[in-house]
């Protein structure tokens, strides 16, 4: 009886794990790139994300094609001569909500800390953002400054509008419980 | 042990094990195998709307208006006299829009005969790779030319002085650095200067580019003509150029036989013999500015 015991514990905690679980429900990354001759704006809402809140494992993934700009040619260079899109077509991150507490209540600070990709090159990287309960889900918020330098993306000296050597990049997502495929 | 609805436990629990197990996984593992299928545009196969005389299968994004000034200068083997073909230049100026990403027209003015253009280019197709590969961007080219020219003695009518020019371009980016394009060409015209010229030319217009760098690559362009009048009074287009991409413009610099700077004129009417030295400088320069 005992044993039968032991089984149905490992049964409900793998039930527990599951729901636990949570996907992109809406995100929204924008970044931004303060320029002496023109500021650079861009965003995407088609983001995918998977969030384990017992681990407080995250991982998410960015279309680069999918990232909207004021500008055609600026949306056109971006993809072609900077992210090399159809070469590298996705961001992504992989990592963990350092200090995170799945039974507080409310807003808590926490650090994303894991791998980021872009351009085809990974780096390290820690990201102090929020998040917060929300409804059956979650919302996720940060604002981080990147390197365009650290992820081997060239900007040529001599170009029409100047592009800032760190881009301030926004996110923000909202998830809800995740349906098993 | 020997109970039956212990097995049935041990099954439930093994039929779970698997998720527990794949969550222990990475989760961004999880997340591309679950990710919907996606589709990456293959796009910027050329840096410009232009190989060098001819279109390329780019066009003007949605809301953009290009304007283009473009020159052909005399020949390089005029020599000193002429100062290489730099005394003398013919200019086409022209408006082009972008009404959508895929569809553009445009009006243009050139001083060679005096010519009005107009053209219209829709994209049939667009490469791409991922869940559904497309190996190809196709699109579709008609424009209509008026030669102004006054002519001396005799009236033409109107209607002779129109030609039609129907292409499909068909193109291909190899790689980053490598993209080709295949023209076939239907050149109509109303009025030819000879019995034996053929009033519907045919052409099969060959295109490259390969990218030196980020901003600069190597363009050649050649068009040959299928249906040719026998006796030679035209030679096939040809062209070698240069395009430098600066953000906001891109110049293209280029020497080629031709003289005029649109289809119905340098495939149909190029009189030069590039080899022989009859070799004009060009350029076509394009500047975007953002309407909406």
């Amino acid at each position: 009886m005992k044993l039968h015991l032991f089984l149905l514990i490992g049964l409900l905690s793998s039930f527990v794990g599951s729901a636990q679980r949570y996907q992109m429900a809406k995100s929204e990354i924008s970044f931004y790139s303060d320029a002496p001759l023109e500021d650079i704006q861009a965003e995407t809402t088609e983001v995918q994300s998977l969030f384990n809140a017992s681990s407080g494992e995250v991982a998410f993934r960015v279309p680069i094609q999918s990232f909207q700009f004021e500008k055609a040619l600026m949306q056109e260079h971006f993809n072609e001569n900077y992210l090399e899109s159809d070469k590298y077509p996705n961001a992504t991150f992989e990592g963990q909500l350092k200090g995170f507490d799945l039974t507080q209540v409310g807003e808590q600070l926490v650090t994303a800390s894991g791998k980021m990709t872009i351009h085809g090159v990974t780096q390290s990287v820690e990201v102090p953002g929020t998040i917060g309960s929300q409804g059956e889900g979650w919302e996720m918020q940060a604002t981080f400054p990147i390197r365009v330098a650290d992820y081997k993306i060239k900007i040529p000296k001599v170009v029409f509008y100047n592009i800032a050597e760190v881009v301030d990049v926004t996110v923000h997502f909202t998830y809800r419980p995740h349906a098993q495929p | 042990m020997h109970n039956p609805n212990c097995y049935l436990l041990y099954l439930t629990f093994l039929c779970c094990l698997p998720t527990t197990l794949f969550a222990q996984g990475g989760l961004l593992d999880e997340l591309e195998s679950e990710a919907p299928p996606t589709e990456t545009r293959i796009d910027d196969t050329f840096k410009a709307t232009r190989i060098i005389n001819g279109h390329s299968v780019e066009l003007w994004h949605e809301g953009v208006m290009g304007a283009m000034i473009s020159h052909r200068f005399g020949r390089l083997n005029g020599g000193t006299y002429e100062f290489f073909g730099l005394d003398g230049a013919n200019v086409r100026l022209a408006v082009e829009y972008g009404i959508t990403d895929f569809l553009n027209v445009a009006i243009g003015r050139s001083s060679f005969q005096k010519t009005y253009d107009g053209y219209v280019k829709l994209r049939l197709l667009q490469q791409q790779s991922g869940s559904r590969t497309v190996p190809v961007t196709v699109v579709g080219f008609s424009s209509i030319a008026i030669n102004t020219l006054r002519s001396e003695g005799q009236e033409i009518p109107f209607s002779a002085r129109l030609d039609y020019t129907f292409q499909l371009l068909i193109a291909r980016k190899l790689s980053s650095r490598f993209s080709l394009q295949l023209t076939p060409t239907l050149v109509h015209r109303n009025l030819v200067e000879r019995q034996e010229i053929p009033n519907d030319l045919l052409a099969l217009g060959l295109g490259g580019r390969w990218k030196l760098s980020q901003r600069v690559s190597l363009n050649a362009e050649y068009f040959p003509r299928l249906n040719a009048e026998t006796e030679t009074l035209y030679n096939d287009a040809f062209a070698l150029g240069v395009d430098i991409e600066t953000g906001g413009h891109v110049f293209q610099l280029h020497l080629t036989n031709a003289q005029s700077m649109i289809e119905e004129g340098f495939i149909t009417g190029t009189t030069g013999d590039f080899f022989s030295g009859d070799i004009h400088f060009g350029f076509n320069i394009s500047r975007v500015f953002q309407l909406k």
